[in-house]
């Protein structure tokens, strides 16, 4: 047992550091990820990464992945987290892509892994339902067989940035008499151009337009879009949830949110004096920092286990509820610290040189709407209760 | 990095658990814990010959060349079991500071014998006002020719009924709480002008008041410089802290099994308890904090040799989340447990115990987070000149 790098993981990461320094889009530094950015540049630095073979690290290394070791993963998240890169979305790299080169065939792995690997394809998840939240396995949207096509119908939502997406997979029923609901469904891929389908934009609580409600009617998608065997989708599905819960810790990102926290908290005054100095709100920092080092050292487990050949278990179920939660305590810390200017309400971003006059100071525009945005870590990639409906079935064995 | 356990430690850890199995099941503790003595030095003698008490020393000073990795494995084992036996005070303390600081004729005279199990010591550094200040001493040592004069009064001395030897930390110059003028003794406890007061502790141990009037001490058995030694007593009670974050992982993971177990069997309502999602997201709650405290204590116990300030930061972070893990661990489990929680006839409330005075061990909750955030706020300064 070791904490230390080797010369090679030193080495290792002064390459990434400079490869980020280097070609890092100039007007994306600074900016972070944002829901209102173009699609270009969404998908500027998922791009970069794809030519110099970085895009899907996580990847077995004959479909492109980069065959890091866990430390080296950690290295590459730290070093990105440090320049608040905009990194690759999920929905290709660790959703669809793992599934598709997990269970595809060879033909749906060459038709839609390299547009994952390069950026050049947009997806979006087509799980949840109005009536198939936590209870997924209730799903309603249908696809019929129909000669050499699905004929899909139904109603997804909750669709994330589906505005710009190129293609979709989508759990459908396909066997309506199955014994058990979580038999039956299948795991099918579309052309979000096909006709009948429709997105339609949810306004979410912190004033953004991140999500939708896609509607599917008489959608017609060749029966080779499907992934894997017909009626076995939900195997596939339960694959792609512990693969997403995986890398949702997100505990680089967090641990660079506390050191901005920190200097928030060194600016704003409390009585005259840095709130940073004030016991009640200093001892809230260290509780954070302290949980956030004991989820990290989860992770670094996990990983260190995954490397000896264990795939993601049910305890990446512990990532996933302990990193939301302090992603969601980070931001409410912050719009604690920020005070008075957590109320002015923006849409635009003053401090990209738009028009509007600036109202307070800048590290306190999107305070509030991260904070309201984040109480959504909780509730997607299988709520956290029913992470823990998934330690209690599979750790606790009750 | 690397979070594997070498195979001499693995070995460590199987032929401990063989033992323990076999010889410390929970009625077997009760009848000890209940007994004169309290303790068993014939164990004591099993864990020496089972190489426990060699495996953290180096092999130069008669050890197996291990470190605090081993130890760390040693309590997790000891936390499962609930063991009494003093290794905290007589290997992590007595034998950190020999190792750390002691000079080659301490060594001879006191490692060759704590090794093979057959010298205890106690570790009297906390007194009756200083709560968890290392430095807020009262007991004085005064030079007096070859030798120290010693007069004060140590608390809750872990382990001083058992032993033959007493660390002692004693202020030989400055005022009560200076950081400065701190020095480490090596005391024999039937030195004249020593007096205990033995008594059992809630969770099962033994412990003494100890009182020194006018005790003579050679000069011989100061341990490394005299006045200076605070940030050695710092170190060791960082890696005793850490010693005690692995009992606290091991006992909560016990905790949390019987848990888990008698909510299979208990039946209300017609149905196993277990069934209930209410106590279910709470018995997940209790693992993952365990996992949470495995995690802490690994990092802390592979930062114990980084400089001072990641160190007792590391550690303070360890033993905050420790504390309170343990602390839910423990009250969670006496609340699905029932009113069997509460007897004394089950283990679980042992556990409980146990875990709840672990929190007041080497600084509670709140002195750790205080540590930490203090620390942090050096560190910053630091940064930004």
């Amino acid at each position: 047992m070791n904490l230390e790098f080797t010369p090679e993981e030193v080495a290792f990461r002064k390459e990434v550091r400079e490869f980020i320094e280097n070609n890092y889009p100039e007007h994306l530094r600074g900016v972070g990820a944002r829901e209102d950015l173009s699609k270009e540049d969404m998908l500027a630095w998922h791009q970069i990464l794809g030519k110099k073979g970085w895009s899907v690290p996580a990847w077995p290394e004959k479909y492109g992945g980069t065959g890091w070791t866990p430390t080296q993963k950690y290295i590459w998240s730290e070093e990105n987290a440090r320049m608040d890169t905009i990194m690759p979305l999920p929905f290709g790299v660790s959703m669809v892509g793992p599934v598709i080169y997990t269970f595809g065939s060879e033909e749906i792995k060459a038709k839609h892994l390299p547009g994952i690997r390069d950026g050049s394809v947009w997806w979006c998840q087509g799980y949840s339902e109005p009536g198939a939240g936590s209870d997924l396995a209730s799903l309603k949207t249908t696809a019929v067989r129909d000669g050499d096509h699905y004929v899909i119908n139904g109603q997804k939502t909750w669709t994330t940035l589906a505005q710009h997406a190129d293609w979709g997979f989508f759990l459908c029923r396909t066997d309506p008499n199955a014994s058990k609901p979580q038999e039956g469904i299948s795991f099918i891929l579309a052309d979000m151009r096909t006709p009948g389908i429709e997105v339609k934009p949810i306004k979410t609580i912190d004033g953004g337009h991140e999500v939708n409600e896609t509607w599917l009617t008489d959608v017609r998608v060749p029966v080779e879009n499907l992934v894997g065997k017909e009626n076995e989708g939900w195997t596939y599905a339960k694959f792609l949830l512990a693969h997403e819960r995986s890398g949702i810790a997100g505990v680089a990102r967090s641990k660079r949110g506390v050191e901005k926290l920190r200097q928030i908290a060194s600016t704003e005054l409390l009585e005259g004096k840095p709130l940073i100095n004030d016991d009640d709100f200093l001892r809230k920092i260290s509780q954070l920092e302290i949980d956030l080092t004991a989820l990290e050292f989860t992770e670094l487990r996990t990983l260190a286990g995954e490397a000896q050949g264990k795939g993601p278990g049910p305890e990446s179920s512990i990532l996933k509820v302990k990193g939301t939660e302090i992603q969601q305590r980070l931001t409410e810390l912050t719009l604690e610290a920020v005070g008075h200017y957590g109320h002015p309400y923006f849409r635009g971003f003053p401090e990209d040189g738009s028009n509007e006059f600036p109202i307070g100071p800048d590290y306190a525009h999107q305070a509030a709407p991260s904070y309201f945005n984040m109480r959504k870590t909780s509730i997607y990639g299988g709520s956290n209760e029913i992470q823990r409906n998934i330690i209690t079935k599979m750790i606790l064995g009750l | 990095m690397d979070f594997n356990f070498s195979e001499e430690q693995t070995m460590i850890r199987d032929s401990l658990a063989r033992l323990l199995r076999d010889q410390y099941d929970f009625d077997t503790r009760r009848k000890v814990v209940g007994s004169e003595s309290g303790w068993r030095p014939e164990m004591w003698q099993q864990f020496a010959e089972l190489g426990l008490l060699a495996a953290p020393f180096s092999e130069e000073d008669g050890g197996l060349g291990g470190g605090s990795i081993d130890s760390m494995v040693i309590m997790e084992e000891f936390g499962k079991a609930l063991v009494v036996e003093p290794y905290i005070p007589t290997i992590v303390c007595a034998g950190g500071f020999l190792k750390h600081a002691g000079t080659p004729e301490q060594k001879s005279e006191h490692l060759e014998a704590i090794i093979g199990g057959e010298r205890v010591f106690a570790f009297a550094y906390a007194e009756p006002r200083g709560r968890y200040d290392l430095n807020d001493l009262e007991t004085t040592a005064k030079k007096d020719g070859d030798a120290y004069t010693l007069n004060g009064h140590k608390a809750v001395v872990v382990g001083a009924p058992w032993a033959s030897h007493l660390i002692v930390t004693a202020r030989t110059s400055g005022d009560r709480r200076d950081k400065d003028g701190i020095s480490v003794f090596i005391v024999e406890k039937d030195a004249k002008g020593v007096t205990t007061r033995d008594y059992p502790t809630v969770d099962g141990r033994r412990a003494s008041e100890v009182y020194f009037e006018n005790v003579s001490v050679p000069a011989g058995n100061l341990i490394g410089e005299e006045g200076k030694a605070l940030p050695l007593i710092e170190r060791i009670v960082d890696e005793a802290t850490v010693a005690v974050c692995a009992e606290a992982m091991g006992a909560m993971g016990v905790a949390h099994k019987q848990t888990v177990e008698y909510s299979k069997q208990r039946k209300q309502f017609g149905i196993a308890i277990g069934k209930f999602q209410v106590l279910q997201h709470r018995m997940v709650d209790m693992f993952m904090e365990h996992e949470q405290s495995i995690s802490m204590t690994y990092m802390a116990t592979l930062k114990l040799d980084e400089d001072e300030v990641t160190r007792k930061k590391a550690v303070s972070a360890a033993k905050v989340r420790i504390g309170q893990g343990g602390r839910f661990v423990g009250q969670e489990a006496i609340q699905i447990h029932g009113g069997m929680g509460m007897t004394d006839e089950l283990a679980v409330g042992h556990y409980f115990k146990r875990l709840t005075m672990i929190d007041s061990e080497f600084g509670n909750v709140d002195f750790h987070m205080r540590r930490y955030s203090n620390l942090s706020g050096e560190e910053q300064a630091m940064a930004a000149e």
